[in-house]
């Protein structure tokens, strides 16, 4: 059943409700083109992986905790920190933020009826899935899954080093989730670009929206190049090219460069979406609007854009890269992100802060990512990059970058939207309890892996000496480890206890400014019974607070300087105009 | 329109201007064989910009303005038909299978392709039919 979706014509008046009759369960699963249950059904599964991956790491964490253990082999331990990293940066940071919650809130805050492709949009899903269960199914083949690290660096990648179909399954995996992502970048793009509520201009639509165009942009970019490197890679493997190996005339490092031009833009995908839930989350517990809005869109596009020309920092110990274009590069993109913390503290300031669970993410986030920021300065400088190259300090600078990202952000992110898409409340005390679990646990895990790197620990190691002296401070980061994974069963009991004991949250219970808190929670099909009048980037703000008035927009103060100056043309009409 | 096709022509425009740059600095260091490949990637990043973004300019100067596009709008102005939304379909879920089935050929020999492509042209007949005549479930 094709169905035309219609705008509500007249403010205040409710449209028809549109009931749909379409099939429930297991098969609404299946056959659903609606962007919330795709939406969902991204969150679920990609939080399911996060899930596995997190065990995985606890595993390793605990096969570290004393020099000389044996509790998992080496060849087992290459596996759990390949798919560890493989999970995590393919299956869960991208497809939550980008696949789930940009799948949900998008439409709803731009004022969209749906995503503009809905059946791409379900595609996407299934290519996801499909993906990540092949992922999965390396374990399940002889030789086990791949074990080459996240990076899969030719020559050990190829078929000689690597045998078996494990490897194979990893590179049809990300094959597949690419094209996934790649479907999602049109259809995001494509749905902020046309289908927009009146009113509502590309300089009114919220942050989250703004950045998941760029990073929909970067997903262009960047995963077209992956695709290709593992068709290459593959081609090696069981066709007999040599583009990767030296034998044959290839050049090994290649992969390094095309894997890189990838994967840097990929650090940027995972990071700008979780940007973009903090610089939701901070205005509206600082009950303020934001602090430089277009400041903010031009740091979020400056970051996009420069993110395509730094991927050699990765590379500077291979010696065949330019190091002054690229230390460069990496450290001017220290500007935009200091515009951007510069702005989310411009936000707090002197606002009257509320800190309930999302906030407190947020905040966490804040402080995190600052730290993965400044060691991430650290590394933009060649120098210190040779001595702490494939260290823990680098594990420990990307893990505060992307954890800081994916996991404050995403759960200030999950906390925050979690009434509007299931309707229920999470409960604030096992939030908050959550949260100084995870941010103690954080600080414990990874501030002694930043001293293991700086005393020579490498990374990816299975083992190691008792004469190391690594021990004490290896024992004190499976500590943290654990009290990471005692956070993240907290908030598994805490959606257990809204699944049973269901508090309603009402349509919009954070008293929060922009669209998606216009409609009921959850959203009805094609998501709006009533749009309000769009006049500034907070328009339910604007409709529940009519004694706080909308700050004109730029636009306005360019009409309204106009009128002043020839007041015999009045170009937009005064009645329209909020003077 | 006009900021949409700004937006996407400033990333094509730094892309060409980084990847000039990166060239020319390759070449003052003696590594243009080495950086070729990023330059070729700038510049591909570079059309990937301009060609939508340079459409959109284009046309944007054609069209007559949208209400989106307009900060006085009223919500009256978009009211009627916003467009044709497929309520629910298994054709993607199909498709999406018979895609993954097809990219595991290349894991497990040619086999699984023959099943895949049975599913993704069956899928691809199916939403057509399904555009023209509106949904099988």
């Amino acid at each position: 059943m094709t169905l035309l979706a219609e705008r509500p014509a007249i403010v205040g008046e409710p449209r028809e409700p549109e009931h749909e009759h379409g099939p429930t369960g297991i098969l609404k699963w299946l056959t659903s083109t609606d962007h919330k249950v795709i939406g969902k059904s991204y969150l679920i599964t990609s939080f399911v992986f996060f899930c596995i991956a997190g065990l995985m790491a606890v595993v390793m964490r605990t096969q570290l905790a004393s020099p000389d253990s044996t509790l998992v082999s080496q060849h087992l331990y290459n596996e759990l920190f390949t798919m560890h990293g493989s999970l995590m940066l393919y299956l869960f940071a991208g497809p939550f933020a980008f696949g789930g919650l940009a799948n949900y809130i998008v439409p709803l805050q731009v004022g969209a009826p749906d995503m503009a492709f809905p059946r791409l949009n379900a595609l996407s899903y299934w290519l996801y899935l499909s993906g990540g269960i092949t992922m999965m199914g390396g374990f399940l083949v002889v030789g086990g899954a791949a074990d080459f690290g996240w990076v899969a660096y030719a020559p050990l990648s190829n078929a000689v080093n690597s045998a078996g179909a494990g490897p194979d399954m990893w590179i049809v995996a990300l094959v597949l989730t690419g094209f996934s992502a790649i479907f999602t970048g049109v259809n995001i793009v494509t749905t902020v670009f046309y289908l927009r509520a009146p009113g509502m201009t590309m300089f009114r639509v919220p942050i989250f929206t703004w950045n998941m165009v760029v990073t929909a942009i970067l997903i262009l970019i960047a995963f077209p190049v992956l695709t290709a490197a593992l068709v290459m890679l593959w081609a090696d493997r069981h066709l007999g090219t040599h583009i990767y190996t030296v034998s044959g005339g290839g050049v090994p490092v290649l992969w390094q460069n095309l894997f890189w031009f990838f994967g840097h833009p990929e650090v940027y995908i995972l990071a700008l979406p979780y940007f973009g839930i903090v610089t939701d989350v901070l205005p509206v517990f600082s009950r303020k609007p934001l602090f430089g809005y277009r400041g903010m869109v031009f740091a979020t596009i400056s970051i996009g854009a420069l993110s395509t020309a730094v991927w050699a920092h990765h590379m500077f110990t291979t010696g065949v890269v330019l190091l002054p274009f690229f230390s460069l590069m990496s450290y001017l993109i220290a500007v935009p992100t200091g515009i951007k913390f510069f702005n989310w503290i411009g936000t707090m300031w002197r606002g009257s802060l509320k800190f309930d669970t999302p906030m407190l993410f947020a905040v966490g986030f804040l402080i995190v990512f600052l730290f993965g920021g400044v060691t991430g300065i650290f590394l933009a400088s060649p120098p210190i990059d040779f001595a702490t190259h494939d260290t823990y300090f680098v594990v420990a600078h990307f893990h505060e970058v992307l954890f800081g990202s994916a996991v404050f952000a995403g759960f200030a992110g999950i906390y925050y939207w979690y009434p509007k898409i299931t309707g229920r409340m999470m409960n604030e005390r096992l939030g908050k309890a959550s949260f100084w679990f995870m941010f103690i646990g954080f600080w414990i895990t990874f501030m002694p892996q930043y001293l293991l790197g700086l005393h020579g620990m490498p990374r990816r190691i299975a083992e190691y000496s008792s004469a190391s002296g690594w021990t004490s401070l290896n024992r004190v980061s499976t500590f943290g480890a654990y009290l990471l994974f005692f956070s993240v069963a907290i908030m598994c009991v805490n959606f257990w206890q809204s699944w049973r004991r269901p508090v309603p949250a009402g349509s919009n219970p954070w008293d929060a400014g922009t669209l998606e808190w216009a409609t009921t929670s959850p959203p009805p099909h094609h998501n709006f019974y009533s749009i309000p009048p769009i006049r500034s980037e907070r328009p339910v703000w604007d409709a529940n607070h009519p004694e706080h008035k909308a700050l004109p927009s730029h636009a306005e103060r360019a009409a309204k300087r106009r009128l002043i100056a020839r007041p015999e043309v009045d170009l937009l009409g005064e009645s329209e105009l909020h003077l | 329109m006009k900021i949409e096709a700004r937006f996407l022509l400033f990333i094509s425009a730094f892309c060409a201007v980084t990847g000039f740059i990166f060239w020319a600095v390759g070449l003052a260091h003696g590594y243009v064989t080495i950086t070729s490949g990023g330059t070729i990637m700038l510049c591909a990043c570079a059309l990937l910009g301009l060609l939508p973004g340079g459409y959109y300019l284009w046309w944007s100067r054609r069209m007559t303005p949208r209400a989106e596009d307009d900060p006085t709008a009223t919500v009256e102005r978009g009211a009627g038909v916003v467009g044709t939304f497929p309520s629910t379909s298994i054709w993607p879920f199909v498709l999406g299978m018979g895609a993954a089935m097809v990219a595991l050929a290349l894991v497990f020999g040619f086999w699984t392709a023959i099943f895949g492509f049975f599913l993704a042209i069956s899928a691809v007949v199916g939403v057509i039919v399904e555009s023209r005549r509106g949904g099988l479930i």
